[in-house]
C-alpha cells in the first residue's frame, strides 16, 4: 500500500529522514516510534505530502505520490493529530463532514455517514453533533478528531500522536477503539507515537527510527525477544521487557476452562500483565476469569504466565 | 439582580438596559431637534447672536459625515485585509516588515499635515480629506488583519491542509472565520477614528459634522463647537454599540458553555 524506497528528506542540511526503505502492506497497522527528531513525524508526513520527500521513491497503491494531486490525495488518507486539531468554529457535525463535504457528497449521505461515525465512537448522535469542540471533555474531542479522520471512507489513516495529550485513562479506552475500529474495517492504519507502551500494545508493525534511520522495524514480539542492539533493548524499556511480553497475551490464551475456583474474577479480555498485577495485589495463585459477559470461563493459574512465551 | 420579570415587561426591561438605543435615539433626536434647543443656548451663552448652527441642516451634515467615512473606512478595510493577507502569505511574508515600517509612518503623520500636503496639490474638497482619512485608518485594520492570522494555530492550519483543504478553501473556510473577531476589532478601531477624525475635513472645505466645530472655533462661538462635537460624539458611540453587536455576533460559538442548557440558549438568543 505504502512503499518508501530509499527516500531521503533533508533540513537545513540535516538529513532528517535518511534513505528510508520501508513497506507497509495494506491492511496493516504499522507504529512508527522513536524519540523527538528522528525522523518519525517527517516520514508520516511525506506520505500526504504535507513535507515533501527530496530524494528516492514514495509509493502510495503502486504510484508515486508525486504523480498525484495534493488535495486529492490528502482527502483519500484521513488525517488526525492531538485534539487541538479540531476546528473551534464549526460543530462536532461540521468538523466530521469536512472531507465529504470536499469531495461533494450530498447531504442526505453526509449526515448519515455523521451518526453512523458518532455511534461508531459510542458519542450519542443527538446529544453531541451540534455541539463546539470546546464543550467536549478531551477525550471526545480526539474521538470526533478520529472520526473526521474515518468520515470519507479513506484507502489509509495517518495519524501523529494521536492520543498523545489525553490522561493515561481515556488514552487506553481510545487505543481499545482504535484497535476495534482496525479490526472492523481493516484499513492501513500508521501512527506516530513516542509512547513505548502505546507502540507495543497497537501495532502490528513497529518502526523503530533514530536520527532519520530505522533501527528495527517487526512485530511487538521480535522486538522484545530479539532487540537488534542495546538502543533498541533501552528503549523497550531494557528491565521491563518481561512485564510488556506479557502485556501483549490475552488472560483469555492461557485460562484452564475446565477449573472453576471462587473469588474475584478477572475479565479474559484482560493483559497477562494486569493479570500479574491482580495476583500480585490479592496474594493468591489462581484466579477466576469471566468472559465478556461476565459468564464464568475458567481458571488462571500464577505458573501458566510462564508459559509459551517467545 | 434583574427582577423577575416575564412577557412584554421583561421584554421592555432588557431593550431599556441596552445603551444601543439609547444612544441612537440621542443621536436622531439632536440631529433633528437642534434648533429646537435655540433657548437652551441661548440661555448658556447670551453674548451670541446665533446660538445655534445653521448654514446647514444637521441631518446633511451627519448623511455629509458618514457619507466620508463610510467612504473612506470601506476603501481603508479593502486595502488594509487584503495588505494584511497578502503578507502573511508565502507570496508576500518577505514584505511584511517593510510594510509594517510605512504602516507605522503613515500613522505617525498628522491627519492635519496630510491635508496640508495634499490640498495644494490636488485641489480642496473631499478628495485630499479621503487620501488623509484612508492613509490614517488603514493601519489599525492591517495590523488586526495581521494579528488575526498569526493567532490562528499552526496545528489548525496543518490539520486543514492534511485533511485536503486547498490554500484558498483553508483561508476562507478556516483561518478567516477564526481571525475574524481580531480583524473586526481593528477595523472597530479605525471606523471609530475615523468618525473623530472626519471632521478636520472641514479644514479643507469638505461638509462634515467639523464644519460647525471650525467655523465655531474660528468665530469664537462656542455653542457650534459643542453642536458639531456632541453630534460626532454620539455618531462615534452608536456606532462603536453596533460593532460590539456585530462582534458577540461572530463569536457566539465561543460563548457556548458546555452544556445543554447552554446549546438551548444559544438557539434562543440566535432565533430572536
Amino acid at each position: 500500500m505504502i512503499e518508501f524506497s530509499r527516500v531521503s528528506k533533508v533540513f537545513d542540511g540535516r538529513k532528517a529522514v535518511d534513505e528510508l526503505d520501508l513497506v507497509i502492506p495494506q491492511g496493516e497497522l504499522a507504529v512508527l516510534i522513536g524519540t523527538s527528531g528522528s525522523g518519525k513525524s517527517t516520514t508520516l508526513k511525506m506520505i500526504n505530502r504535507l513535507v515533501e520527500y527530496d530524494a528516492g521513491t514514495l509509493r502510495f497503491a503502486g504510484e508515486d505520490v508525486r504523480h498525484f494531486h495534493p488535495e486529492t490525495l490528502r482527502r483519500r488518507m484521513g488525517y488526525a493529530i492531538q485534539s487541538i486539531g479540531l476546528f473551534p468554529h464549526w460543530t462536532v457535525e461540521q468538523n466530521i463532514a469536512t472531507v465529504p463535504q470536499l469531495l461533494h457528497w450530498p447531504k442526505p449521505r453526509i449526515r448519515d455517514r455523521v451518526t453512523e461515525l458518532l455511534e461508531l465512537l459510542h458519542l450519542e448522535p443527538g446529544q453531541y453533533r451540534g455541539r463546539f469542540p470546546h464543550q467536549l471533555s478531551g477525550g471526545q474531542q480526539q474521538r470526533v478528531g478520529v472520526a473526521r479522520a474515518l468520515a470519507a471512507d479513506p484507502d489509509v489513516l495517518l495519524m501523529d500522536e494521536p492520543f498523545g495529550a489525553l490522561d493515561p485513562v481515556t488514552r487506553a479506552a481510545l487505543q481499545e477503539e482504535l484497535r476495534r475500529i482496525h479490526a472492523l474495517s481493516g484499513k492501513t492504519i500508521v501512527l506516530v507515537t513516542h509512547d513505548i507502551d502505546e507502540a507495543l500494545g497497537l501495532g502490528q508493525r513497529i518502526v523503530l527510527m533514530e536520527q532519520g534511520r530505522i533501527v528495527q522495524q517487526g512485530s511487538p514480539l521480535e522486538l522484545l525477544t530479539h532487540p537488534a542492539s542495546d538502543f533498541v533493548r533501552d528503549f523497550v524499556g531494557r528491565s521491563d521487557i518481561g512485564i510488556k511480553l506479557l502485556a501483549l497475551d490475552r488472560v483469555a490464551d492461557r485460562t484452564r476452562h475446565d477449573e472453576a475456583v471462587g473469588g474475584e474474577p478477572i475479565a479474559s479480555s484482560s493483559t497477562l500483565r494486569e493479570a500479574l498485577s491482580a495476583f500480585i495485589t490479592r496474594k493468591v495463585d489462581r484466579l477466576p476469569v469471566v468472559d465478556e459477559q461476565g459468564r464464568p470461563a475458567g481458571t488462571l493459574h500464577f505458573c501458566d504466565l510462564l508459559e509459551a512465551q517467545a | 439582580m434583574s427582577p423577575p420579570l416575564k412577557g412584554w415587561p421583561k421584554a421592555l426591561w432588557r431593550v431599556a438596559g441596552d445603551p444601543l438605543p439609547w444612544s441612537f435615539a440621542a443621536l436622531v433626536a439632536l440631529t433633528l431637534g437642534m434648533p429646537a434647543l435655540r433657548p437652551l443656548f441661548a440661555a448658556l451663552f447670551p453674548e451670541l447672536d446665533r446660538p445655534v448652527y445653521q448654514q446647514d441642516s444637521f441631518a446633511a451634515l451627519v448623511m455629509a459625515h458618514l457619507s466620508m467615512v463610510a467612504l473612506s473606512s470601506a476603501i481603508a478595510i479593502a486595502g488594509g485585509v487584503l495588505l494584511g493577507l497578502w503578507v502573511c502569505r508565502p507570496a508576500g511574508r518577505a514584505f511584511r516588515p517593510l510594510f509594517e515600517s510605512l504602516l507605522a509612518m503613515s500613522q505617525s503623520f498628522p491627519p492635519v499635515a496630510v491635508l496640508a500636503v495634499a490640498a495644494p496639490i490636488i485641489g480642496f474638497g473631499e478628495a485630499p480629506a479621503l487620501i488623509a482619512l484612508v492613509l490614517y485608518g488603514l493601519l489599525p485594520i492591517a495590523q488586526g488583519t495581521m494579528a488575526g492570522l498569526d493567532s490562528v494555530p499552526a496545528s489548525t492550519r496543518e490539520v486543514a491542509q492534511g485533511l485536503g483543504l486547498d490554500t484558498w478553501q483553508s483561508l476562507y473556510k478556516v483561518e478567516l472565520p477564526l481571525a475574524a473577531p481580531v480583524i473586526l476589532s481593528g477595523i472597530r478601531t479605525s471606523v471609530i477614528i475615523n468618525i473623530g477624525t472626519a471632521t478636520i475635513a472641514s479644514t479643507v472645505g469638505a461638509k462634515t459634522l467639523g464644519s460647525p466645530i471650525i467655523i465655531g472655533l474660528s468665530g469664537f462661538n462656542t455653542a457650534y463647537v459643542i453642536q458639531g462635537a456632541v453630534l460626532v460624539a454620539l455618531l462615534a458611540i452608536t456606532s462603536d454599540q453596533l460593532f460590539g453587536r456585530l462582534e458577540e455576533r461572530l463569536g457566539a460559538w465561543r460563548t457556548r458553555d458546555a452544556t445543554d442548557a447552554g446549546a438551548a440558549r444559544f438557539v434562543q438568543v440566535s432565533g430572536r
